[in-house]
């Protein structure tokens, strides 16, 4: 088995469709019951949504020491939104899930192998 | 017991090495799960069967000697090391049942080859590093043979070959053949790797020999996948188009264009040989792209001379072959038959919907087209696009002369010419 980060990008000025909050529900149900099965499988590890990137601030030694600035770290149009950490039996298999979490959240997903994980 | 042949030559030994390595180093990716171990073990042996075969001759069963050369030295030095220990361990559980004194044992090593293929053209791959992997360890052609063969710097080739082989390992890309409902999806880019390699082989000065490497190839999956027309069509497209291949260069190194070859010249033996897998892919009537451009080609063997030959039933392929693949090159090439059959002026109509202006054989068609139609200086205008735009100094120069006799279809391949490399 090897973890794998399945991340999940968005892109800046994406409009998001308002929503009521039923049609929220309806709209994160199948990515709710996705998470479920990653669970019951054992496949889940970890998972977690984050705030937009103007949230984030930047913390660097320099030589005068501690420097904290505000923004994302990389200047580019698209972000990491999401992410899931799983368990797989092989590459095949994480493609398998991330193709699923792609359908539920319409949005591209990339997959990258943990190093050292490797397990039988 | 060796056979009556001492003083085998390295020549010799340099074909049973592309003909016998990627089973060898498939069987042992298979035993030791590592690709590396497995390349340098059959590097190995090979070096030692220079030595042994030139004195006592080739042994009954070279293949076999090889794989099982090969693992006994690979054995003999994991158990020096003690990371290579661990990995014996894992590979005795996995692999319990595997008896290093057998030689060969003939199905599990086809096996061994496809899981193989699908491995070195796993989607997660690059085109280039599916290209470079299957020929390095398939094909068993050196870095330096892959690398000459698409124009590439070896230092950069090997970067290459490293960083795919990582990849493999880091990500763990599966050693397996795919399951049934996969299959469609993943024989894909299996033929299209194939494919290029014969494409490349074509169009580069020098690197003919990847047309026989394609060939042997496509041969190897025909034998592990009797069951997939496309597999069958890829071999006979190959062939077919193979049977041409001398008769498209002149001495000078010119591009001759079909209608003008020497038709006596083609290989009848791989006409044959094309021509009845493709009658075989038609009674199973589950057509694909490279069943029908193997179609295509056979018909236009099949006339001693060009003017014979059958232009509507060319067109009536290239009508089904545009339905399964809709794209540019298709149309153009489908253009041209149309032509043939219903005038140059229809032709040019459809010719100049398309938008393939960086794409040298486009300018060469519309140069023919408006030639045929009396257009003398439009014609003069695409031949200068068309010599512009060559992807060989043979098309350049036969271009600039004027392309007398230009573009006719099927000289070119339908599946839009993508060089690995570079």
């Amino acid at each position: 088995m090897t973890h794998y980060l399945l991340s999940v990008h968005t892109v800046d000025g994406e409009v998001r469709p308002s929503m009521t909050e039923e049609e929220m529900r309806l709209a994160y149900q199948p990515l709710a019951d996705l998470e479920e099965e990653m669970k019951s499988t054992g496949t889940w590890v970890f998972s977690g949504r984050l705030h937009d990137p103007d949230t984030a601030t930047v913390v660097r030694t320099t030589d005068r020491g501690v420097l904290t600035t505000d923004g994302p770290f990389a200047e580019s149009k698209d972000h990491l939104g999401g992410f899931y950490v799983i368990r797989a039996r092989d590459l095949d298999d994480a493609l398998s899930w991330a193709s699923r979490v792609t359908a539920a959240v319409g949005k591209p997903i990339e997959v990258r192998p943990f190093s050292g994980t490797s397990e039988d | 017991m060796p056979h009556a042949s001492p003083h085998v030559d390295e020549a010799q030994i340099g074909r049973i090495f592309r003909d016998e390595s990627g089973r060898s180093v498939a069987a042992l990716i298979r035993v030791f799960g590592d690709i590396d171990i497995a390349e340098d073990a059959v590097q190995e042996a090979f070096a030692i069967a220079v030595r042994k075969w030139a004195d006592d001759g080739l042994p009954p069963n070279p293949g076999g000697w090889i794989t099982t050369t090969a693992r006994t030295r690979a054995i003999d030095r994991l158990r020096r090391e003690s990371r290579g220990r661990e990995l014996l361990g894992e590979a005795a559980r996995t692999a319990a049942t595997d008896d290093p004194g057998v030689p060969e044992e003939v199905s599990p090593v086809q096996d061994d080859q496809l899981r193989l293929i699908f491995t070195c053209c796993h989607p997660a791959l690059s085109t280039e590093a599916q290209v470079a992997l299957t020929l390095r360890l398939l094909g068993g052609l050196s870095t330096t043979e892959v690398a000459r063969s698409f124009l590439v710097a070896e230092p950069a080739m090997a970067q290459r070959l490293v960083r795919a082989k990582r990849k493999i390992k880091a990500a763990r890309i599966p050693y397996r053949v795919p399951d049934d409902h996969e299959l469609p999806e993943r024989l894909q880019p299996v033929l299209a790797v194939v494919y290029l390699v014969y494409t490349a082989g074509l169009a580069t000065p020098g690197a003919a020999a990847l047309c026989s490497d394609a060939i042997r190839l496509a041969r190897t999956l025909a034998t592990l996948m009797p069951d997939e027309p496309e597999v069958a069509g890829l071999l006979a497209l190959t062939l077919l188009t193979e049977a041409r291949r001398r008769s498209r260069i002149r001495p000078d190194g010119t591009l001759v264009v079909l209608g003008e070859q020497d038709r006596r010249t083609w290989d009848r033996a791989l006409i044959a040989e094309g021509q009845a897998i493709v009658r075989r892919c038609l009674r199973r009537n589950q057509p694909g792209p490279y069943q029908l451009q193997a179609a295509i080609n056979a018909v236009h063997a099949d006339t001693a001379t060009a003017d014979q030959t059958d232009w509507p039933q060319i067109l009536a392929l290239y009508d089904q072959l545009l339905t399964v693949a809709p794209t540019p090159v298709v149309a153009l090439n489908r253009a041209i038959a149309v032509g043939e059959v219903h005038g140059a002026a229809e032709a040019l109509a459809m010719v100049d919907e398309l938008d393939l202006d960086d794409y040298c054989p486009f300018h060469a068609t519309r140069a023919d087209l408006l030639r045929r139609l009396g257009r003398d200086r439009e014609a003069a205008d695409a031949y200068r696009r068309a010599a512009r735009t060559a992807p060989t100094d043979a098309e350049r120069t036969f271009f600039e002369r004027g392309g007398r006799g230009a573009a006719r279809p099927s000289a070119q391949p339908a599946v839009e010419r993508r060089r690995p490399g570079g």
